[in-house]
């Protein structure tokens, strides 16, 4: 290799690894050291002390943060399941062969090209007591159905909230699907069809082994997503009420920013980023192992 | 052939009616701004006479220029996503272009590191980040927006697929004629890359342009407030005017999907790319 070169690529690295240095590693380094001091926004005439452990010792005792872990952890539990398997019916949906397919494809991904804070705002509105979504589950049960304050109610504001997440996010996983559907030879469904095999048997033993790959990309990613919940719930219901809709992402926002506490903010958000690691570690050794079984 | 006609008929409802769920919402906010009567919109939010209101008209949009500096809040988010998506592509397709392109020591390393950064969600750094900006004096400007965004390693990463497909013969031909190697990689690598330029640029453009979160604390007034903060802080003021909420809705969502619709195929391609590890 020429010196030319060396100076060639040097030049070429600079800008992206100064960036990525000076916003990304040394900040994700930091939040572990900030997290052992009382660090504040805003410097105090007392200045910054090293305070051990005492920042995570809080984190055990503090009912907001695991509120906020419990209902992240609901919101995977039902939404990531859920959107999975409705981003792969609409996907196998759109893949059959007709004249509007890429029409409906067109519609069923527009919300995700909305922005998340309008689609909240939105269907603030939608979930008004005297709003469509009641109105329209009073018509279909002919009238059984009584409004609900959707996003007043501690039983009904986060279900509402998924409902929401949902529909807007699912057409992302859908296009993925599509792809991944795409990619799957026409002559193993052919082969197949020879072999007299039922349009069931088929997805069961052609499609969806074969999307194996993609499921785990939509679970993990969508998994990650759904960690991260902030702006729905910032928006439409600021984590009430009575905390039923409270996250962890507003609780570090609450904690760093309205409170000015950074050292605690650092020490959650250590614990967020190890979770969500662990989380994705998990899921992609269980679903990698299964994908060897086959 | 009954049968199969039937299917399709069956087919077609289904995706209709999904359609009909997906669109309504979108529907019904375009024509709730056309609505510039607030009593009717509260009265009839449940039903059909949302969408065949008694009065149609404009009120509503000159409603969102007067109340609030609009044009002010369109200018910093067109502004704030052109720029870091511009910036973003140069910055990162440069370091793709080094990494994928030449064979150095400590290559391996780095795209390592690249990889790794890539697990790292934002929210993991935003604490960290909202103190060095704020201790860097750059709260209420552009480029605290602008500048932490620009270098991603998920960018890096696809284009850097991407360049490592390239045949050496093409770069060998162009040292031949004498080109530098930054002209190789202005006139020749770029050119040929624009698919997964497009697909780094829409990528990008939907990450900035609904950022929330963190122009909500690194901006206070609204001289630097995108769209999404401003939308939020307005509908935040009591009396909601819904006539007006939508008409900002309106504005900020219609124009992307009629980009996303023109530019759809890239967009589905964009999503199957990023599906691919």
């Amino acid at each position: 290799m020429t010196r030319n070169n060396k100076l060639v690529i040097t030049a070429f690295l600079l800008p992206a690894s100064i960036l990525l240095i000076v916003f990304m590693i040394i900040p994700f380094f930091m939040a572990f050291g900030l997290s052992f001091t009382n660090q504040r926004l805003i410097p105090t005439p007392r200045g910054t002390q090293l305070i051990g452990l005492t920042n995570y010792l809080r984190l055990f005792n503090d009912r907001l943060f695991w509120t906020g872990l419990k209902n992240n952890f609901i919101f995977v539990l039902i939404v990531v399941p859920l959107q999975t398997a409705f981003a792969l019916g609409l996907a196998l949906l759109v893949n059959i062969k007709l004249k509007l397919s890429k029409f409906f494809r067109t519609v069923y991904f527009m919300p995700t090209v909305t922005t998340m804070v309008v689609v909240s705002v939105i269907w603030t509105f939608l979930y008004y007591p005297e709003g469509l979504i009641n109105g329209f589950l009073s018509s279909i049960t002919g009238g059984l159905w009584s409004g609900v304050d959707f996003l007043k109610n501690t039983a009904w504001a986060f279900p509402a909230i998924m409902f929401m997440s949902i529909w807007q996010g699912v057409g992302f996983q859908m296009l993925i699907f599509l792809a991944g559907l795409q990619e799957i030879p026409a002559s193993f469904y052919e082969a197949a069809e020879i072999d007299g095999a039922s349009s069931y048997q088929k997805f069961l033993y052609i499609t969806f082994p074969q999307l194996k790959n993609t499921t785990t990309f939509v679970l993990i990613s969508t998994t990650i997503l759904a960690f991260r919940l902030f702006s729905q719930v910032y928006v439409m219901t600021n984590g009430g009420p009575r905390y039923s809709t409270y996250t962890v992402m507003l609780h570090i926002y609450n904690t760093a920013f309205k409170r000015l506490n950074i050292g605690y903010g650092s020490a959650l958000t250590v614990v967020f980023f190890l979770i969500i690691l662990i989380i994705s570690l998990v899921q992609r050794g269980l679903l990698g192992e299964e994908r060897e079984v086959d | 052939m009954v049968i199969k006609k039937r299917k399709k008929i069956f087919t077609y409802i289904i995706l209709s009616l999904l359609a009909f769920f997906f669109f309504y919402p979108l529907l019904y906010m375009v024509m709730t701004s056309f609505n510039p009567d607030e009593m009717s919109i509260l009265k009839n939010m449940a039903s059909i006479r949302a969408f065949l209101p008694g009065k149609i008209g404009l009120q509503n949009y000159f409603d969102v220029f007067t109340r609030m500096p609009f044009g002010r809040f369109l200018f910093n988010s067109v502004f704030i996503v052109s720029s870091t998506i511009v910036i973003g592509l140069v910055v990162n397709s440069m370091a793709a272009f080094a990494l994928a392109r030449f064979t150095w020591k400590g290559r391996g390393i780095i795209l390592a590191v690249v990889i790794a950064l890539m697990i790292i969600p934002f929210e993991a750094i935003a604490v960290p980040l909202l103190l060095i900006t704020n201790r860097l004096g750059w709260l209420d400007s552009y480029k605290v927006q602008i500048i932490p965004f620009i270098a991603n390693p998920f960018y890096i990463f696809l284009l850097y697929q991407f360049f490592t497909r390239f045949p050496q013969e093409l770069e060998e031909a162009a040292i031949i004629d004498g080109a530098g190697w930054f002209k190789i990689y202005w006139k020749l690598a770029l050119p040929l890359s624009k698919p997964i330029l497009s697909s780094v640029a829409i990528l990008h453009f939907l990450m900035q342009w609904g950022s929330f979160l963190w122009p909500k604390m690194v901006t206070r007034g609204p001289e630097f407030r995108p769209l999404t903060v401003a939308m939020q802080v307005f509908f935040g003021q009591y009396p909601r005017h819904w006539g007006d909420i939508m008409a900002f809705a309106a504005m900020m969502t219609i124009p992307v999907l009629v980009l996303f619709i023109l530019l759809q195929n890239a967009y589905v391609n964009t999503v199957a790319r990023s599906g691919i590890k």
